[in-house]
C-alpha cells in the first residue's frame, strides 16, 4: 500500500531541515525588517568580509524579539540595534536607565554592546508640512488641540511603553482615530491624505522625500536611539577579527549619512549591498564586492527555497496527521483531545508561532517548516477522521463477517474509502501552506515571501509581484497537482455516479 | 448445528432480546417478525457483530468468542440488506476479497468466480463493473456471490429482498430458493415478510419483542397459533394466502 511506502519520508525531511539549518559562515549578521537595519547589516557583513572574517547577512528577519532569540540561540552573532529599544523592550529597564547598566544586564545574557555608530534614530511624530503650518502645529503638545486628527501607528509604535502610551500619557493627547499601520504603507497612507500624522523614525529617507515635519518633542518623552551592534560575548575568542571590524565602525556614521543611505535604498532603489558597498568605499576606503545575482536566478532561488518549505512541512504533515485521524476516529475521547490542541495551534497567529519556535529550532527553515506543518495537522486529522467516520457502519460489519483483521480492514476497505475525504486535507493544507509560507522570510527562511517584503519595504511594486505571481501560480499548480493525484488515489469506483 | 442457549441481548436498559434457546439445523430457518422483534438482533449474535449480555452462542459446538470468532467466520457467509458492497472494489474484487486476504492463488480464484457465476445466474461480464454501476439485484446477486465465496457452511441472510422492486425481487426470490436448495446447508433468513418466509422456509421462528413466539413449520403456526399474536401477524399480511403450500408456480 503507498502508507506504508512513506516509511523512509521522515527521513529525507529531517535530512532536508539539516541541510537548511547550518550554515558555513564563520559569523552571521542578523538584521531587521526595515531599510536600514538591513543596510547597517550589509554594511557590518562586508566589513567583517573585508577584514578576512568569513561572513553572511541573514536580512530583514521579523522583528526585536526574533532577532534578539536568535541572538541568545547563536542563531545569529550580531546584528544591529538602538539603546531605546535595548532598553525598554529586551531588557525592561527605565526610561532613564544609564548606559552601564544596560552593558551589566546584556553581559548577563552573554551579549555586548559596541559604541554608538554615529547617530540616533529616535521616535518621533510627523505630518505634512502643509498641513502642520495649516493647524498651526510645531510640538506635540500642539496635537492637543486637535482631537480629530487620524493617527497611523506601527503596530510596535502602538504598543511599546515607551512608543504612543507614553507620548499619549505625558502630553495628554485626546486622539481616538488611530489606525495599525505597516511603517512603509503609513507614509503611503499619508501622501494619500488618509492619515494625518504617523510615527517616524528620525534618519527616515521620507521625510524630505515627503515634504515632512518632525513634531518637536517639547517634553522629551523619547528615549535615546543610539545605534549600535549587539554582539555575542563569545564572539571575542571565536572571532577576534570580527569584533575588530565592529570597533572600526563604531562613530563611523553620521545622521544625515544614513538618512542619505536609506533614501538611496528606498527612493533610488539601489540594492542594499551595492549602497552598503559605495559608502564602504567612500569612507572606510573597503573594496566594492561584485554585484548580486540576476532577476531569474533570484526568482528560481526563491521558488525552490519556498517549495522544500512546503514539501518538508507537508510530507512530515501527511505523516504524522493521518495516523492521528486514524487513532481519533478509533477512539471518540482521544479524537476531541487532538482536534482541541489542533483548533488551538491553528488560532495562533503565524508570527507569533514563529517566535515561539525560534528558542526551540532558531531561525531560518526549521522554524518555518515546522509552524507550517502544525498549520498543516489540523485539515489532514479532520479530513481523516471525517472520512473514515463517514463510512456506514454496514460495509465495516461486512469486512468483519468476511474474516477481515481490523488492520486488513483499515487498508482494504476504510482508507481507501476515506482516501478523497484525506486528499482534500492535503489539498487544503498545501495551499494553506503555499501562502503561509511567504512569512516564512520573517525568520529567515527565504522563499517567495523575501521579494514581497523587500518590495513593500521598499514600495517597489516589482519587487512585490516578484514573489506574488509565483506564490499564486504555484497555489493553482498544487490545486491542479491534487487533481491529477487524486485521479491515481482515489479509487475509480469511488468517482463513479450510481446508475439508478 | 447452531445453537443459543439462554442468550440474552441488552443495550443500557433496554433487552432488545430476552433469554433466548434456539437449535437451527439443517434447510432453511426463518426468522419471522416485525421490526423490533429482535431477529436481526440474532443474526448479528451469530456473526459475532453483537456479544451475548448473558447465555452463550454456539457455531458446531464452539461457542463465539473473541478467541474462536475469526476462525468461526470463515465457515459462515452473511449477505446484508443491500449487498454491502464496497464501492471501491470491482464486483470481482468484491466478491475475491476475503479469498485474496486468506491466501487464495488467482487461479483457485478465478475458477471459484465462474462456478459463481453460474449459479447466481450472473453474466460474467458483469464482474468488471462497480457496485455503482449494477443494478439492485446485480447487486444483491454479488453479494450473495461473495457470501458463498469460500463454500461456507451457514449462510445468513438478512433481508435479502428488502430493497428490490416486485419485478427484480420475484426473480431473486426464486433464483435465491434454487441456490439454497442446491447448497443444502443450513441457511438462516431474516424477513418481516410472511409470503417471504413462507416461500423460503423450512421452519419458521416467529418473534416478538424479543422473544420467540413460536416456531416450527409455516403449516403449524397457521393451524395451530400458540398465540393470538400469531393470528394477528398471519392475518395482517396474508390476504388470499394458502396456508402451507409452497407457492411452486413462482418458479
Amino acid at each position: 500500500m503507498r502508507i506504508r511506502r512513506a516509511g523512509v519520508l521522515p527521513i529525507a525531511v529531517a535530512a532536508l531541515l539539516t541541510s537548511c539549518t547550518t550554515a558555513p559562515d564563520e559569523v552571521r549578521v542578523g538584521s531587521k525588517k526595515f531599510t536600514e537595519s538591513v543596510i547597517l547589516g550589509e554594511i557590518l557583513a562586508q566589513m567583517e568580509r573585508a577584514a578576512g572574517v568569513a561572513a553572511g547577512h541573514r536580512a530583514q528577519l521579523g522583528g526585536t524579539q526574533i532577532l534578539w532569540h536568535a541572538l541568545l540561540a547563536g542563531d545569529i552573532d550580531m546584528y544591529p540595534e538602538y539603546t531605546g529599544t535595548i532598553r525598554a523592550d529586551i531588557l525592561h529597564l527605565a526610561t532613564g536607565a544609564p548606559e552601564a547598566s544596560l552593558r551589566e544586564a546584556l553581559a548577563r545574557h552573554g551579549v555586548a554592546m559596541s559604541g554608538s555608530l554615529g547617530f540616533e534614530d529616535r521616535y518621533a511624530l510627523g505630518m505634512k508640512a502643509r498641513d502642520a503650518a495649516r493647524l498651526g502645529v510645531r510640538s506635540l503638545s500642539d496635537l492637543r488641540a486637535h482631537p480629530k486628527l487620524r493617527l497611523g501607528f506601527s503596530e510596535e509604535f502602538l504598543n511599546r511603553p515607551d512608543g504612543w502610551p507614553a507620548v499619549r500619557t505625558r502630553y495628554r493627547l485626546p486622539q481616538a482615530d488611530i489606525r495599525p499601520l505597516d511603517h512603509d504603507l503609513a507614509y503611503r497612507a499619508l501622501a494619500a491624505g488618509d492619515i494625518d500624522a504617523m510615527d517616524l523614525y528620525t534618519t527616515d529617507a521620507e521625510i524630505p522625500y515627503y515634504d515632512m515635519v518632525v513634531l518637536d518633542d517639547d517634553l522629551q518623552v523619547f528615549p535615546d536611539y543610539h545605534a549600535v551592534v549587539l554582539y555575542r560575548l563569545d564572539l571575542a575568542q571565536r572571532a577576534p577579527a570580527a569584533l575588530r571590524a565592529v570597533r572600526d565602525l563604531e562613530g563611523g556614521i553620521k545622521a544625515e549619512e544614513m538618512r542619505r543611505l536609506n533614501g538611496r535604498v528606498k527612493l533610488e532603489r539601489v540594492p542594499e549591498r551595492a549602497a552598503a558597498a559605495d559608502f564602504l568605499a567612500a569612507t572606510l576606503q573597503i573594496a566594492q564586492e561584485p554585484a548580486a545575482e540576476g532577476r531569474a536566478r533570484r526568482v528560481g532561488r526563491a521558488v525552490a527555497e519556498h517549495l522544500s518549505l512546503v514539501a518538508a512541512s507537508l510530507v512530515t504533515a501527511v505523516v504524522v496527521a493521518i495516523p492521528l485521524g486514524i487513532a481519533a476516529a478509533r477512539r471518540r475521547r482521544l479524537g476531541t483531545a487532538i482536534l482541541a490542541l489542533a483548533g488551538v495551534v491553528q488560532t495562533i497567529p503565524t508570527l507569533a508561532l514563529l517566535v515561539l519556535l525560534i528558542p526551540v529550532l532558531g531561525i531560518g527553515a526549521a522554524p518555518a517548516v515546522a509552524a507550517l506543518f502544525l498549520y498543516s495537522v489540523l485539515p489532514i486529522v479532520v479530513n481523516t477522521m471525517a472520512g473514515l467516520a463517514g463510512i456506514p457502519a454496514s460495509l465495516l460489519e461486512s469486512a468483519d463477517v468476511l474474516g477481515l483483521s481490523r488492520r486488513a480492514r483499515l487498508y482494504k476497505v476504510e482508507l481507501p474509502l476515506a482516501s478523497p475525504s484525506i486528499l482534500a486535507g492535503v489539498q487544503t493544507a498545501a495551499v494553506i501552506n503555499v501562502g503561509t509560507a511567504t512569512l516564512g522570510a520573517l525568520i529567515g527562511a527565504g522563499g517567495l515571501g523575501q521579494p514581497i517584503l523587500t518590495g513593500i519595504r521598499l514600495d517597489d511594486m516589482r519587487l512585490i509581484l516578484e514573489g506574488a505571481v509565483p506564490a499564486a501560480l504555484l497555489a493553482l499548480i498544487v490545486q491542479a497537482l491534487f487533481a491529477w493525484l487524486s485521479r491515481g488515489l482515489v479509487p475509480r469506483g469511488l468517482r463513479l455516479r450510481p446508475e439508478s | 448445528m447452531i445453537e443459543l442457549r439462554d442468550v440474552s441481548k441488552r443495550y443500557g436498559d433496554v433487552e432488545v432480546l430476552h433469554p433466548t434457546t434456539l437449535r437451527l439445523g439443517r434447510g432453511v430457518s426463518v426468522l419471522l417478525g416485525p421490526s423490533g422483534s429482535g431477529k436481526s438482533t440474532i443474526l448479528r449474535l451469530l456473526t459475532g457483530l453483537a456479544t451475548p449480555s448473558s447465555g452463550e452462542v454456539c457455531l458446531w459446538g464452539q461457542t463465539v468468542s473473541p478467541g474462536t470468532i475469526g476462525s468461526l467466520r470463515r465457515r459462515l457467509g452473511y449477505v446484508i440488506q443491500e449487498g454491502g458492497l464496497f464501492p471501491h472494489l470491482t464486483a470481482a474484487d468484491n466478491v475475491a476479497l476475503a479469498a485474496r486476504y486468506f491466501g487464495w492463488d488467482e487461479g483457485r480464484v478465478n475458477a471459484r468466480l465462474v462456478e459463481l457465476c453460474a449459479l447466481t445466474h450472473l453474466p460474467a461480464d458483469v464482474l468488471a463493473r462497480y457496485p455503482a454501476q449494477l443494478s439492485g439485484g446485480q447487486r444483491q446477486r454479488v453479494g450473495l456471490m461473495r457470501a458463498l465465496m469460500p463454500g461456507p457452511e451457514l449462510l445468513l441472510l438478512d433481508e435479502p429482498l428488502g430493497a428490490l422492486d416486485p419485478m427484480i425481487r420475484a426473480e431473486l426470490r426464486a433464483d435465491l430458493l434454487e441456490i439454497v436448495r442446491r447448497l443444502g446447508q443450513t441457511v438462516v433468513l431474516v424477513t418481516h415478510d410472511l409470503a417471504e418466509a413462507a416461500f423460503f422456509a423450512d421452519r419458521v421462528v416467529l418473534l416478538r419483542d424479543g422473544g420467540v413466539v413460536q416456531q416450527g413449520t409455516m403449516a403449524d403456526l397457521v393451524e395451530r397459533p400458540a398465540d393470538p399474536f400469531v393470528t394477528r401477524f398471519i392475518g395482517a399480511q396474508s390476504g388470499p394466502f394458502v396456508p402451507g403450500a409452497r407457492p411452486e408456480g413462482a418458479r
